[in-house]
């Protein structure tokens, strides 16, 4: 091995896969010899079988469903607010001067201990989750976005202004497309975060969802179903995360992500 | 031709100090007036002020006392009839080679058909036919600029700034971008004829045989210490660069900037 030196496309895959297989086996070992109690660890056969139930008999497809609507409806709608206000912050310093103080003390506030208020306003219904993934959000996209929009190069903006650009023609077609393809991986960071939002609001006051069916499953002790329900959330996560990268890369080609 | 004479009457710079370091002069007094269709270079060593002038006349600076003024009418902002190329690659990455050099074609809001009719000359005019939609990460630093130079014509300024536009090229590939500039803007078909340029650079060699006048810069503060008449006929081309008149001109200019340059060394620049 030389530091830095790339490895070929077919051995990133090899050695990507092969981890999962290291964890997989250690688990395996750990649980089938005995060495942890099924009380406290199920092994993977048990959580394969535990899952097969769930998705057979108990409509886990449901929760899952129910779950990754919840995920993409609030992240949405923080993206929604949060993408233009973090570009005027970044296009304009008055903006900026106006609001990041605000927003850098808000995005300290952690979205969980907003649930009791949330349920208290909200109830326990929908609103209220999207709601929990909106804060959790929101604050974070405002401020990456302002960051990268405020970080647009300084030449291209003047190169723009001797083309005859003005305030409105920088902002629309140089600070924005420049901005674009940061924004967007800001998003898919984000989007990663808003899936642990998601399940801290199901394990309080829900009926239904992936969070709501770990919980439940702690009741009846049965950790093949909370180790299935943890790992079909990571999947989800690691399945959107290759989509967005691959969405990023074809919306963007001129930029070398 | 362009019609309007480029007037820099009593320009100075200062840079507000840093905390509580004293404020840097940058530019003395400086006035020049540059007539129409003319090309003239501002050649100092680093730092002197020369592109300080430079992004004032485009507005992209404001002078800190005196005025510039073209055609009469002052200065206050940057503007699409004065076009720049600068040092730094600043192409659009986002945009291909063509949509680059139809930015400001677009920004006036040209119908679309005239706007690819102007870039496709150009492209032919700059050697770009072919890489028309490439992104710009795809070409070669001398591409670059040549793309940056005819976006700047595209938009027909009546001024072209150059910022030590070929300053980040390697020898070669500087020397044939010098004829390239020379041939566009000696170019006797070119609608309008001879635009008017301001051309910075430190490089001897690129000053005398691109301009008609040399103004030298003296090391910062900056002021204009001495003003060359390169009075070698156009059209150049490079057998020019081994004439005795070439020889005798980049002389006299290396003596007085070599000057500049050890005064520059000893302040400590």
């Amino acid at each position: 091995m030389q530091p830095l030196k790339p490895v070929s496309p077919g051995a990133r895959l090899v050695l990507g896969t092969g981890f999962f297989g290291v964890f997989i086996a250690f688990w395996g070992l750990m649980t089938w010899s005995g060495l942890v109690p099924p009380l406290f660890l199920a092994s993977p056969s048990k959580t394969l079988l535990a899952g097969w139930s769930l998705l057979t008999e108990y409509g886990f497809a449901g929760d899952i469903a129910v779950t990754v609507w919840r995920v993409f409806g609030g992240f949405a709608i923080a993206a929604a607010l949060g993408v233009p206000l973090g570009l005027m912050m970044g296009a304009f310093k008055g903006v900026e001067a106006f609001f990041e103080p605000f927003i850098s003390f808000a995005r300290y506030l952690p979205a969980s201990a907003f649930i009791p208020l949330l349920i208290l306003w909200a109830g326990v219904g929908e609103a209220q989750k999207l709601a929990v993934i909106f804060i959790g959000s929101f604050f974070q996209v405002v401020i990456m976005v302002a960051l990268v929009a405020g970080a647009t190069r300084p030449d291209l903006v003047e190169a723009a202004y001797t083309l005859g650009s003005r305030s409105t023609g920088i902002l629309r077609r140089v600070i924005i497309p420049a901005a674009a393809p940061q924004i967007a991986e800001t998003l898919r960071l984000v989007l990663g975060w808003a899936w642990t939002y998601v399940i801290v609001a199901e394990l309080i006051g829900a009926s239904s969802g992936i969070g709501h069916m770990i919980m439940d499953s702690q009741r009846l002790l049965d950790t093949g179903q909370m180790i299935f329900g943890i790992v079909v959330i990571g999947l989800i996560g690691l399945a959107t995360d290759v989509l967005f990268k691959a969405l990023n890369r074809w919306l963007f080609p001129w930029a070398a992500l | 031709m362009s019609e309007r004479e480029l007037r820099i009457e009593g320009v100075t710079r200062t840079f507000p100090g840093q905390g509580r370091a004293a404020p840097t002069l940058a530019l003395q007094p400086t006035s020049l007036s540059v007539a129409p269709g003319e090309f003239v270079a501002i050649l100092g060593p680093s730092g002197c002020g020369k592109s300080t002038l430079l992004r004032i006349v485009a507005g992209l600076d404001r002078p800190s006392g005196g005025s510039v003024t073209l055609g009469g009418l002052p200065v206050t902002g940057p503007g699409p009839d004065r076009g720049m190329v600068f040092q730094s690659y600043t192409l659009f990455p986002w945009l291909t080679v063509e949509q680059n050099i139809r930015y400001g074609l677009r920004e006036r809001g040209l119908p679309e058909a005239q706007q690819r009719g102007i870039a496709a000359r150009f492209i032919a005019r700059t050697g770009l036919r072919g890489f028309e939609n490439h992104w710009p990460r795809q070409l070669s630093g001398g591409m670059q600029q040549r793309c940056a130079l005819a976006r700047a014509l595209a938009n027909d300024p009546e001024i072209l700034l150059l910022d030590e536009p070929f300053g980040a090229l390697d020898h070669q590939t500087r020397e044939l971008m010098q004829e390239l500039l020379l041939e566009i803007w000696d170019d006797p078909e070119a609608a309008g004829g001879r635009k008017t340029v301001l051309f910075v650079t430190h490089d001897i060699d690129e000053a005398v045989f691109l301009a008609s006048r040399v103004l030298v810069m003296s090391a910062r503060p900056g002021r204009i210490k001495a003003e060359v008449p390169v009075p070698l006929p156009y059209p150049r081309d490079w057998t020019v660069k081994t004439t005795p008149e070439f020889g005798a001109l980049k002389a006299r200019l290396m003596a007085d900037i070599r000057e500049e340059v050890r005064r520059a060394a000893d302040a400590g620049a």
